[in-house]
């Protein structure tokens, strides 16, 4: 399957998971939302052009926003990590040289500590700029750091969820064919 | 000149990501309930199509529910029907005002209209409810929305054609104007958003007795609702010496978690006052 139609699959379940699963199922506790949806953007490919992957940020959290009707509040977290992803990309794989190996990030293309490193901080990153926009509407900033650190929690954990579910075969590509 | 074209081009990326964030952020602080804007126009459109759709499968899991609160709604009504009522006195006898009949038309105040619930969050911090019902038939923003047991469930905030999506009462900004059906002490009944299932009742005078249990009904104060309509349920009383008011914690009437069906409360008559209040603000 080609990139461009696995990821447009991907865009469609990823906010119809978030918006008809995981935005509906009963409150586990009042500091806890699950989100999943921004996954789509930490599985890009990696030699994605930077301005692209924004734009495909921009119109991901825009599509989620419609539906909650939160204009703007999913868009700034998701096109933030966007921009950070490539980054923390060079940072976690400088040497080995995984980007020109495989195509996109996973657990065999970056090694498991490297990719939950990856995941754990965009993670944190996504909530806590979510949160905090939401905390800037209706104060409570105790409440916002109570909340940032157990969504992630769970948000880590739904994605690992997905990756052991739901194999992604990457295959090898060298430089010389 | 020169030096200004480099700066961009080096810099483009983080140009368009400061661009993007800046969309972002503008829809973010520039969506406010009273406005309407373009795009949450054709959104509206587009995500009440979908949403219909899971709604059809969903609905299917819910009509025994449904049903059974409809037969409640109705022998509800069957109660309430002139029928009911006897009085053994003779001398009593029903005379029509002809009056009131001639001008029928101007006499209603409330209209209700039904709409099915598309879309329904109870677990966000601002939650919204979406309607298919829009202005094509008859919906205008600011309208009242109460669920089929009678009690509010929020009020009409934007429209498209075909649908309207309704601030909730468990919304941030919801701010309804209710009292104590015992007492008759008039408050404001809001949602922090904290507490999911969970609304205050602020500005209760001191001078009220509450006990737990009461029931708390619309002032009839706002244009939206008529008087009398079913909020909560008293919980229990904040109890805050420094102030010199009660808040009292209020447990919703509306069945939010499985709602269906609405009526959408039509107020024909709110045009005249709010002119005149508008003419005295203006004074």
């Amino acid at each position: 399957m080609s990139t461009l139609v696995k990821n447009i699959i991907r865009f469609c379940l990823f906010i119809l998971a978030q918006v008809f699963i995981l935005d509906r199922i009963p409150p586990l506790h009042q500091l806890i939302t699950p989100y999943i949806y921004y996954l789509f953007i930490l599985w890009l490919p990696f030699k994605m052009g930077r301005r692209t992957q924004m734009l495909l940020a921009f119109f991901l959290g825009f599509a989620l926003d419609s539906f909650t009707n939160t204009y703007g509040l999913h868009t700034a977290p998701c096109v933030l990590i966007a921009y950070l992803r490539p980054f923390l990309i060079n940072f976690l794989i400088s040497q080995e040289g995984a980007e020109s190996n495989y195509n996109e990030p996973s657990i065999q293309s970056m090694g498991f500590t490297s990719y939950l490193i990856y995941i754990t901080v965009l993670t944190l990153i996504h909530h806590s700029f979510l949160f905090f926009l939401q905390a800037l509407q209706t104060g409570g900033y105790f409440y916002f750091i109570l909340k940032t650190f157990s969504s992630t929690a769970i948000s880590l954990l739904l994605i690992m969820l997905v990756e052991l579910l739901f194999v992604r075969k990457q295959r090898f590509r060298t430089n010389t064919i | 000149m020169r030096n200004i074209f480099l700066f961009i081009r080096i810099y483009f990326t983080f140009l368009f990501f400061l661009l993007l964030m800046g969309i972002s952020f503008y829809m973010l602080f520039s969506y406010n309930r009273y406005h309407h804007t373009v795009y949450s126009a054709v959104a509206n459109e587009i995500t009440g199509n979908i949403n219909k759709r899971y709604n059809n499968v969903e609905y299917y899991f819910q009509l025994k529910r449904t049903n059974d609160s409809l037969v409640k709604a109705n022998e509800e009504l069957y109660n309430k029907l002139k029928e009911d009522f006897e009085i053994a006195d003779t001398a009593n006898r029903i005379v029509i005002d002809t009056l009131s009949i001639d001008s029928l038309r101007k006499q209603r105040k409330y209209l209700y209209m039904q709409a099915k619930v598309i879309r329904n969050s109870v677990n966000q911090i601002n939650n919204y409810i979406e309607l298919h019902r829009g202005a094509l038939q008859g919906v205008t923003p600011d309208m009242g929305v109460i669920g089929i047991n009678g009690a509010v469930v929020g009020t009409v905030i934007d429209v498209s054609d075909n649908y309207s999506v309704v601030m909730s009462l468990l919304h941030e900004q919801s701010n309804l104007s209710a009292r104590l059906k015992k007492g008759g002490e008039t408050g404001t009944i809001v949602y922090d958003s904290k507490t999911p299932g969970i609304l205050y009742l602020k500005d209760i005078s001191k001078a009220a007795k509450i006990t737990a249990g009461d029931t708390v009904v619309t002032s009839g104060f706002s244009d939206k609702f008529p008087r009398g309509l079913l909020v909560g349920y008293v919980k229990n009383i904040i109890i805050d010496k420094s102030s010199s008011t009660y808040t009292v914690r209020v447990i919703p009437a509306a069945n939010f978690e499985n709602l269906q069906f609405s009526y959408i409360i039509n107020n024909l008559q709110k045009d005249e006052p709010r002119q005149l209040l508008n003419k005295v603000k203006n004074r």
